[in-house]
C-alpha cells in the first residue's frame, strides 16, 4: 500500500492537500516549502512541474511556472533537490506537470525516477485516458507510482466511471469550468455538482480542486467529498515568503483548519 | 502510403488529442458533428454557396508569365489572396462557423497571428448573428494593426495576449483557457491544421477546396490535372494541406512546403519547425515543435505573423516524416525580395506569408518540367508597414 492510500484509511474527510511549483519563488526553496506545509498540517502535497504553456492554469500559477523557469528549474534540478526528501517529509507527495516536458524527459526514465525519489503519484493534465492506457500506465505500474486523472462538471458519467475504474490514489474532482486559481461559490450549480460526485458511490477518495482558496471553500467540499487541494491561494502567500519565512506558510495552512 | 487520418485521429505517429479532461466533451462532439456533416448535402450545399456568393470562389489560377520567364517554368499563381477578407483563411471559418451553428453554439472563439484568421472569423460571425472573441498577441497586434481595426468594426472583441511571446502560440493558449471556462456554448474556430483531432483533420478538409479547384482548372488550361509541383508556406499549414491534398495520393507531384528561417535558420530566430523541431505535444498534439532539452517550448521568431509558430500540423510532421512532402525554408530577407519582385514582375502585393513560398522558386530548378503551381495564399495590404520599411530605395523614388 503507498502512502495515499494509507492516508485515504487513516483520514477518510477533511484532508487537506496543498500544490506548490517547484522552484518557486526561488530555486532552492522546493525543500523548504515542503517541510513547512508538512510541519504547519498538510495532509498531502503536489509538486508542480513548471512548464512554459501551462494551458490548465490561471494567471497566478502561470506566472509562478514562468518564474521557476527563470530560476532555472527543470527535472533533473528537480529530482535532484527530491532525492533525500523521504528523510524529511512523509506525507504523499504527487509530481503534477504538463506532457511535453515529461515526454522528452522519457516516460519510464521519469517514472523511474520519481519513484527513486519516494513520489506516491502523478497528476498529468493534458494526458487523456487513452493516451495513458498505450503509453505510461505499464511504466507507471512498474514503479509503482498511482495515476491521478482529473473529472470535470462536464464528464458525462459512464466516462467518469470509467476513469475511476483507471485512477489509482484519487479522483480529482476539478470544481468548476475554468482554469486554476478562480473561486467556487455556494451557487446552486456547484452544489449540484458536488452532490451528483457524492452520490455516485465512486471507489476513489475523491479531492475537490480548482477554486478552493479559504476555509469556507475548503468545508464546502467537504461535506460531499474526502477533502479538497489548495494551489493559487497558497502560491499567493508564496510571494512573501523570502521575506517572511516559514510563519507565512503555517499561517495559511492554519487557516483552514 | 496513408495520408488519411485514422480513426484515433493520427497521421503516423502524429496527432491524437492530448487536452485538459474538461473540452473532452467538447471535442468528441465536435467530432461526431463534423463526420456527420462532411458528407451532408445540404450541408455541403449551405458551404459551396456561400464560397462561391460570399467568398468569391473560384479564385483564380493565374498564370503567370513574367515570373514563368525568369524561373525557365510554367508557374500558376493560386489566387486565395483574391478571396473576400484577404486569404484562404475563410474557407476553414465559414465551414467551422456553419458546423457550430449546427451546434448550438453562440459564441466564437478564435486566436490570430496575422489578423487573417480574426478578420476571416469575425467577418462570417457577423454574416451569421455570432458573438466572437478574438485572442491576438501584442506583438502581433502592433504589427498587424489594420487587421485589428477591421475586426473591431465588424463587431468582435479583441482580446490583447500579454504571456510568453506574445504571438500567435500564446493566443491559442489564451483562446484555450478561454474555451475551458465557457465550454458549453462557446466554439473555438482554430485557424490552421493544429490542435486536438478533429480540428487537424477537419481544417484540411474545409481548406481541400484549393487542391480541388487547381485540379479542374489546370485540366481546363493545360489538359492535365496533376501539376509538376505545388508549393505553399506553412506556419500551422492550413494553406499547404489545402493546396496538397487532391494531390496526396498522387505521388508523381512534388509537394513542397516553405517554413519562415526568420533570420536564418541556426540564427536563434526563427520560425523554422522541421529543420530545428523534434517531436513532442503542442495545443493538444503529437507532432514537431521547437523546444529545449527540457520540452519547454521555445518561443519563435519570424517578420510574418502568420508563420511565426513553434509547431505545424500534425499531416505536415506526418508528410516530412514519410518523405512525401519536401520543406524548405526561407529567411525574411528572402521573403521580402520575393514580395518585390513579384509587385514589380506581376503587378501583386502578396501577404509577408505568402512571399515566403514564392521565395522556393530561387531555390528550386525545374527544367522542362510540367507545371507549379504556388499558393499565394494573401494579399499584402495587412503588411505595408513592413513593405515600406524593407523597400529598396529605388522603389521609394516618387519624384518625377
Ligand atoms: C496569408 C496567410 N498565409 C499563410 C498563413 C499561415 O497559416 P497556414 O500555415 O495555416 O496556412 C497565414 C496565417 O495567418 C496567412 O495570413
Amino acid at each position: 500500500m503507498n502512502r495515499i492510500q494509507s492516508l485515504f484509511e487513516q483520514k477518510e474527510n477533511k484532508v487537506l492537500s496543498f500544490y506548490c511549483t517547484a522552484g518557486y519563488p526561488r530555486l532552492q526553496d522546493t525543500l523548504p516549502v515542503l517541510t513547512a506545509l508538512q510541519a504547519a498540517g498538510a495532509d498531502m502535497i503536489e509538486i508542480g512541474i513548471p512548464f512554459s504553456d501551462p494551458l490548465a492554469d490561471g494567471p497566478v500559477i502561470q506566472e509562478s511556472s514562468a518564474v521557476a523557469l527563470a530560476n532555472g528549474m527543470n527535472l533533473q534540478e528537480l529530482f535532484r533537490q527530491l532525492k533525500d526528501v523521504r528523510e524529511q517529509v512523509s506525507v504523499p507527495l504527487i509530481l503534477m506537470g504538463y506532457l511535453n516536458p515529461l515526454l522528452q524527459y522519457g516516460v519510464s526514465r521519469f517514472c523511474r525516477d520519481a519513484a527513486a525519489c519516494g513520489i506516491d503519484g502523478l497528476i498529468i493534465p493534458d494526458l487523456p485516458l487513452e493516451e495513458y492506457r498505450r503509453e505510461w500506465q505499464h511504466a507507471m505500474e512498474a514503479y509503482g507510482l498511482n495515476m491521478i486523472f482529473l473529472v470535470t462538471p462536464f464528464t458525462p458519467q459512464e466516462r467518469l466511471r470509467e476513469i475511476d475504474e483507471c485512477s489509482s490514489g484519487f479522483l480529482y474532482m476539478v470544481t468548476t469550468a475554468g482554469t486554476t486559481g478562480g473561486s467556487i461559490g455556494p451557487d446552486e450549480a456547484t452544489k449540484r455538482y458536488f452532490s451528483f460526485i457524492k452520490e455516485q458511490r465512486l471507489n476513489r477518495p475523491v479531492m475537490a480542486g480548482f477554486g478552493i482558496r479559504d476555509k469556507p471553500g475548503f468545508d464546502q467540499a467537504c461535506a460531499y467529498v474526502n477533502g479538497a487541494i489548495v494551489g493559487s491561494g497558497l502560491i499567493r502567500v508564496l510571494q512573501q515568503y523570502p521575506d517572511k519565512g516559514e510563519i507565512v506558510i503555517r499561517d495559511f495552512v492554519h487557516s483552514f483548519f | 502510403m496513408n495520408f488519411t487520418i485514422d480513426e484515433n485521429g493520427y497521421y503516423g505517429h502524429y496527432g491524437g488529442a492530448y487536452i485538459p479532461e474538461i473540452l473532452r466533451t467538447n471535442i468528441v462532439a465536435l467530432k461526431q458533428q463534423f463526420l456527420a456533416l462532411r458528407d451532408d448535402p445540404d450541408f455541403n450545399a449551405a458551404y459551396d454557396r456561400l464560397l462561391r456568393d460570399y467568398v468569391g470562389r473560384p479564385s483564380p489560377l493565374y498564370y503567370a508569365p513574367r515570373l514563368s520567364e525568369r524561373y525557365g517554368a510554367t508557374i500558376y499563381l493560386k489566387r486565395e489572396d483574391l478571396n473576400h477578407t484577404g486569404s484562404h483563411k475563410i474557407n476553414n471559418t465559414i465551414g467551422q462557423v456553419l458546423l457550430a451553428r449546427h451546434m448550438g453554439k453562440r459564441h466564437i472563439l478564435a486566436e490570430t497571428g496575422a489578423g487573417q484568421h480574426g478578420v476571416a472569423t469575425a467577418t462570417v460571425a457577423a454574416l451569421m448573428e455570432m458573438q466572437c472573441t478574438v485572442f491576438m498577441g501584442e506583438t502581433d497586434i502592433a504589427r498587424q494593426q489594420p487587421n485589428v481595426e477591421k475586426m473591431r468594426l465588424l463587431g468582435a472583441t479583441v482580446v490583447p495576449v500579454t504571456s510568453g511571446s506574445k504571438t500567435l502560440k500564446d493566443a491559442a493558449n489564451e483562446a484555450i483557457r478561454y474555451w475551458i471556462h465557457y465550454p458549453a456554448d462557446t466554439h473555438y474556430v482554430i485557424g490552421s491544421v493544429i490542435g486536438p483531432d478533429p480540428y487537424p483533420d477537419m481544417v484540411a478538409h474545409f481548406q481541400s477546396v484549393i487542391s480541388s479547384e487547381i485540379r479542374q482548372q489546370l485540366l481546363s488550361e493545360e489538359g492535365v490535372a496533376c501539376p509538376h509541383a505545388v508549393i505553399a508556406c506553412v506556419g500551422g499549414g492550413s494553406n499547404a494541406a489545402g493546396a496538397f491534398y487532391h494531390f496526396l495520393e498522387e505521388e508523381q507531384v512534388q509537394l513542397i512546403g516553405v517554413e519562415a528561417a526568420g533570420k536564418g535558420v541556426d540564427s536563434g530566430h526563427t520560425a523554422a519547425t522541421i529543420a530545428t523541431g523534434s517531436a513532442g505535444v503542442i495545443h493538444g498534439s503529437k507532432t514537431l515543435l521547437m523546444q529545449d532539452s527540457d520540452g519547454q517550448i521555445k518561443e519563435p521568431y519570424s517578420i510574418s505573423a502568420g508563420l511565426d509558430y513553434p509547431g505545424i500540423g500534425p499531416l505536415h510532421a506526418h508528410l516530412h516524416e514519410t518523405g512525401r512532402a519536401s520543406f524548405l525554408q526561407a529567411t525574411d530577407e528572402e521573403a521580402l525580395q520575393a514580395a518585390f519582385l513579384l509587385m514589380r514582375m506581376e503587378g501583386i502585393i502578396p501577404a509577408i506569408e505568402s512571399a515566403h513560398a514564392l521565395a522556393a522558386l530561387e531555390k528550386l530548378s525545374f527544367s522542362n518540367t510540367g507545371p507549379v503551381v504556388v499558393c499565394l495564399s494573401g494579399r499584402g495590404d495587412k503588411d505595408m508597414d513592413a513593405y515600406i520599411r524593407a523597400a529598396p530605395a529605388s522603389f521609394k523614388n516618387h519624384q518625377l
